[in-house]
């Protein structure tokens, strides 16, 4: 009782109080000025058409898309590079529709829902329909996510100032056990990736003492550094994945697009008020859980939208209700899924991992004091991706035609410059050859574990935040021993219990829902086979 | 035990002997305070390997398809193509010659396009040549990328 009477004590309160009246005092306004600085105003029209075009093309996930662009940040300021990065992170989720609709190809997982009614909608002949219907529910649902990002992390983060390092440990453990349980198909395997990438975090001279660790061979001395892995691990694998179709690739046909006039599909997403407040309203909530990505958010809009459809049997055969629910879902994801990144470093997806990344290389270390030590950075970043939106829609509309056209681009071209891409991206990090046999080293080694059921994002969480851990350990372990000892210190206290016990039902959650997937596998192995 | 079985045994043996050696290195190194996180890692570590393995061995394992012979040898031109550029020809060769070479023949051998017809061999150096040229204005001109200089470039 004592416990839970501390946790909620008035104290808590008070802080949770002042926080609401910082975020209700509009801070981010006066930082809109740093997004129409002629540069940043330039990354983000070019962040958000490049977006577009590597969404629609299949094959080059958000994830990898972010994860190539870092390197291109170096030359740039913080905000900068950050304004680049998130634009990339906004649009390239809305131009997966692009190949979803006219190829019958999702861009990204988080556009599957929107390939059953997309496409079918494109066969009638309303692609053009499909895709304003698609660009502008993305821009509706993506602002009011990027808004409730806004709004809540300001909150968030305040209320993070009560954290100390026994409980950042916590956290840390939290964002790799939610996403290594919540992202992988094996609870196991997404724990064990977790484990591994913790573990290559370990790599190299401690900071402390100064002591070698798992030093095998000297391209390792310097650690492990973020972006050749996160480049190795996401890039690499799609590269052999495009490499195993070999030559026999067939070419697929684009559907016409009749044009559609664009002011009717502005009245029809008026007058299809519901399917888009399903699909924003799933795809916050679905932002703000840590791990869970826009592909559940699509789907999970789509099937809520069906449910609440007074013409269920229409979903599926070219509804554009179905399509409005997916991608106002997919789009209002991005910007909570910031929430508990830049406020607890727990990223909501795995394109928010690699942005973890991006933040990190510039110095900027998400937490409670970010608004304080870095408020022109952040946000103006934010800011910019509220504009983003905007430019998505716009430039959306206007270059889906060349996107499609774009998306068809031979796979041998996509692997071949992927793979030069992923070279020269590595090397560029600290101009080191070691850094792309890292690279390489963990994509070839990634690809197998994929094909046995591992889970990248996990492992890059892990590699992420593992030094993070490892610090808050370090420091928690010092204050510990100056006091009570380190079983006091990491698991009493009500914040500490709290964050065990969350840490606990997460790995819970992933076992209890993988046996009941374990029940079902037979059934859905029949239906598979039936197909 | 099935082919199914052994695969799934095989990758899932190879992450237990990686568990039980970062075990092993974090107990037996000093100093201690330096091992500590790692320590505690490796507990875990090895815990959800030997799960894993047990998991696998039992034919539990069910969550993916592992490699079949067809989809390794499709891929394996491609690899020996990109260990060599990385390895060696981007230091020995120079970094832009390596990358054009593996771009080219990356391309090359996964083209759908006839390789008896002069027409797509044009098609294949015109795409090379444009993609390299991108690239060296974007690494070395923009960014200003020192890359290691072989024989070549």
């Amino acid at each position: 009782m004592k416990t839970f009477a501390s946790l909620f004590s008035l104290h808590s309160l008070a802080q949770i109080v002042v926080a609401w009246e910082g975020a209700s005092g509009l801070e981010f306004l006066g930082y809109f000025g740093g997004v129409f600085e002629p540069i940043a105003f330039m990354l983000l029209i070019g962040g958000t058409i490049g977006g577009l075009i590597l969404g629609a093309t299949p094959g080059l996930s958000p994830t990898m898309a972010v994860a190539l662009l870092i390197p291109f940040t170096f030359q740039l300021t913080p905000t900068q590079g950050l304004i680049l990065l998130g634009a990339a992170y906004t649009s390239t989720v809305a131009g997966g529709a692009v190949s979803a609709i006219l190829l019958k190809i999702p861009g990204a997982p988080a556009n599957i829902a929107t390939a059953l009614d997309g496409n079918a909608m494109a066969v009638k002949g309303e692609g053009a329909r499909a895709l304003h219907l698609s660009f502008l529910s993305s821009g509706i649902g993506g602002v009011i996510g990027v808004l409730l990002l806004i709004f809540l992390t300001p909150v968030l983060a305040k209320w993070a100032l009560a954290f100390g390092p026994s409980h950042l440990f916590w956290i840390a453990i939290l964002g790799v056990t939610v996403i290594g349980s919540l992202d992988s198909k094996s609870f196991v395997k997404g724990l064990l990736s977790g484990c591994i990438g913790l573990w290559l975090s370990t790599i190299g001279y401690d900071d402390i003492q100064g002591a070698e660790r798992f030093i095998f061979f000297d391209a390792l001395e310097g650690g492990i550094h973020i972006i050749p892995a996160l480049i190795g691990l996401f890039a690499i694998p799609q590269v052999m994945e495009m490499l195993a179709k070999g030559r026999n690739q067939t070419l697929i046909e684009q559907i016409d697009v009749p044009p559609h006039a664009f002011s009717d599909s502005a009245r029809e997403i008026g007058k299809s008020g519901k399917a888009l407040t399903i699909g924003t309203v799933i795809g916050s909530i679905v932002g703000l859980i840590p791990g869970v990505g826009g592909q559940i958010a699509g789907l999970v809009a789509y099937d809520q939208s069906r449910k609440m459809s007074k013409t269920p049997e229409k979903f599926g055969t070219g509804h554009a209700e179905g399509v409005i629910a997916a991608e106002s879902a997919n789009n209002a994801m991005v910007g909570p899924s910031l929430v508990p990144l830049l406020t607890l470093s727990i990223p909501g997806s795995p394109t928010a991992a690699v942005l973890l990344g991006g933040l990190l290389i510039h110095g900027i270390f998400p937490g409670s004091d970010i608004f304080t030590k870095h408020p022109e950075v952040v946000w103006t970043f934010i800011n910019s991706m509220l504009l983003g939106q905007i430019l998505m829609v716009v430039f959306g509309i206007a270059t889906a035609a060349y996107a499609a056209k774009i998306a068809r681009a031979p796979v041998p071209i996509m692997a071949a410059g992927v793979t030069v891409l992923a070279v020269f991206g590595a090397y560029s990090v600290q101009q080191s050859m070691g850094d792309v046999h890292i690279m390489f080293a963990l994509g070839v080694g990634m690809y197998v574990l994929q094909k046995f059921g591992f889970s990248a994002a996990p492992l890059v969480l892990g590699l992420i935040l593992g030094p993070l851990a490892g610090d808050y350990f370090v420091n928690g372990s010092m204050i510990a021993a100056a006091q009570d000892g380190p079983w006091v210190y990491f698991f009493t206290g009500a914040l500490n219990i709290v964050l065990i016990m969350l840490v606990l039902a997460s790995v819970a959650y992933s076992f209890w829902s993988n046996m009941l997937q374990g029940r079902s596998a037979p059934e859905q192995l029949k239906s598979e086979a039936a197909e | 035990m099935t082919s199914s079985r052994a695969q799934h045994v095989v990758p899932a043996g190879v992450v237990l002997a990686l568990a039980i050696l970062v075990a092993w290195l974090s107990f037996t190194q000093e100093p201690a305070d330096s091992f500590l996180f790692p320590r505690i890692i490796s507990v875990f570590f090895v815990a959800l390997a030997i799960w894993n393995f047990a998991r696998a061995a039992l034919g539990m394992a069910k969550v993916g398809g592992g490699i079949d012979m067809g989809t390794a040898g499709r891929i394996f031109p491609g690899l020996i193509i990109m260990s060599v550029t990385v390895f060696w020809a981007a230091k020995a060769l120079g970094f832009y010659v390596a990358c054009t070479l593996a771009f080219f023949l990356i391309f090359s051998l996964y083209d759908p396009a006839p390789h008896s017809q002069l027409g797509s061999w044009l098609r294949r150096i015109v795409v090379t040549v444009a993609f390299m040229a991108v690239i060296y204005a974007l690494f070395a001109m923009l960014l200003q990328v020192q890359t290691p200089r072989g024989i070549f470039l």
